[in-house]
């Protein structure tokens, strides 16, 4: 049985071959009746709009079904039963599940408890491989990932999005670049990791300092409950906001990403910038998701 | 002569036992972090004998464990390996040596060390015991990724 729990679980061969078959599936190359008579159980114990809507989105293209529970307060974990329970009552319905859960390593727990499929879609401050993917599907779209030059902007300490997407890139050679508040900087134990891969970190106190060198923008929301008040926040917040004053200078293929949501880290009059590419980002979630169905439901 | 005196010293410190388990060579200090790893308590019903410091001449020091009716089984052996890897084991029966084994650094450790990521699913009432995959760096939890790079001892459930 196949699960996707990290994006660690990928060698590079393995992420090559599903991003293919993910561009297959977005020039319509696919069959509509792949996963027909196939259930998917959409397991999400936290908020979501993107992930959750295109994972639905993903197994009714591929003529497939799926069940989800609703809100957190109507499932049985709100009257304490446990993950593992849910799990094992959960995959008797299903045939594969796709689980967000507040506690890190919750999808890992969920794969030893689960008689189908598991895929992780975001589990705390830990692993995202699905978002993951579809971010090295944009970047892509644009260049070839070996080697490029991308910065990672925002909270760097608890963004999933940004610490998967960082390991993965460690596969491809590209260089790191940092710019993060005080205290939301990468965790030293992922940095110690990615050197030990070889890869190169460069922390920066500003975005502009790297403005003309990268390939990418990958910018991440700084949450506002990081800080003691709202003053301090947007203090610090209009220091790592993308504006197209500030992209004047950048390098022609440059992209913007962003996982999404964005609050006010995106000037919106960059929306309409050759280099802003977030809302294609968010559509390709839906052939990297099917091409992930397919690969661990068929 | 002198290692008969030092046998005899030695007898003063830790009686021989008739059956049971001696755990020698401890790294100096660690002993009490065998027993805390072997979830000996107050209330378990082996007799105990620890001697701390002892003179060693390849170790410097050394501390030593006898455990009366109790032969320890593999893996209770290995994760004495985590902190003291240089540990002998004799397992005694009827005050001879029946069995003198070392001990392994165990590849996976279940159950012995709490993850210290409160985040961590490991942490909450699930039906699972914590997983650590022993690498050269340290433990890394297989739920949650965090590596302990230091101080397992104090990590020990």
């Amino acid at each position: 049985m196949h699960h996707i729990i990290s994006i660690g679980d990928f060698d590079r061969t393995g992420i090559d071959k599903l991003l293919d078959h993910a561009e297959q599936i977005d020039k319509k190359k696919y069959d509509g009746n792949a996963l027909a008579g196939k259930i998917l159980a959409v397991l999400f114990f936290e908020p979501s709009t993107r992930t959750r809507l295109s994972f639905e989105s993903a197994i009714a293209r591929l003529g497939g079904t799926s069940l989800s529970v609703g809100s957190v307060e109507a499932c049985s974990m709100a009257k304490g039963e446990t993950l593992a329970d849910t799990i094992r009552v959960v995959s008797g319905y299903a045939d594969a599940i796709v689980i967000r859960h507040p506690k890190e390593g919750a999808a890992r727990l969920a794969a030893e408890f689960s008689t189908v499929p598991v895929i992780n879609a975001g589990d705390g401050a830990g692993q995202h491989p699905s978002q993951t993917l579809l971010d090295l599907y944009t970047i892509r779209q644009s260049m070839p990932i070996d080697g490029i030059d991308i910065a990672l902007i925002g909270d760097l300490r608890y963004g999933r999005t940004a610490h998967s997407l960082a390991s993965a890139l460690s596969l491809y050679h590209a260089r790191l670049h940092t710019i993060s508040p005080k205290g939301l900087e990468l965790p030293a134990t992922l940095s110690a990791q990615l050197a030990e891969k070889g890869m190169e970190i460069i922390e920066h106190d500003s975005i502009s300092d790297v403005i003309r060198e990268v390939d990418v923008l990958y910018v991440t929301r700084i949450q506002r409950e990081r800080f003691p008040d709202s003053a301090s926040y947007f203090n610090v917040a209009s220091n790592y906001r993308i504006t197209p004053e500030l992209l004047a200078g950048a390098k022609k293929r440059l992209i913007v990403l962003h996982p999404l949501p964005r609050v006010d880290e995106i000037d919106p009059r960059v929306d309409e910038s050759p280099h802003a590419r977030y809302f294609e980002q968010s559509k390709n979630g839906v052939p990297v998701r099917m091409a992930m169905l397919m690969q661990v439901m068929k | 002569m002198k290692n008969n005196e030092s046998a005899e010293n030695e007898g003063l410190l830790v009686r021989r036992i008739k059956n049971g388990t001696v755990i020698d060579h401890i790294d100096g200090g660690e002993a009490l972090n065998v027993v805390k790893i072997l979830g000996i308590t107050g209330t378990t019903q082996e007799a105990l004998s620890i001697a701390t410091n002892v003179p060693s001449r390849n170790m410097g020091k050394k501390d030593i464990v006898k455990l009366t009716n109790r032969e320890l089984s593999k893996e209770e052996v290995d994760r004495i390996a985590l902190i003291s890897p240089r540990a002998t084991i004799n397992i005694i029966r009827n005050y001879k040596v029946f069995e003198k084994k070392g001990v392994e650094i165990p590849t996976l450790i279940e159950g012995l060390v709490r993850c210290p990521n409160p985040g961590c699913i490991s942490n909450t009432h699930e039906p699972i015991r914590s997983k650590f995959e022993v690498l050269p760096k340290g433990l890394h939890c297989i739920y949650c990724d965090w590596v302990i790079t230091r101080d397992i001892t104090s990590h020990i459930i």
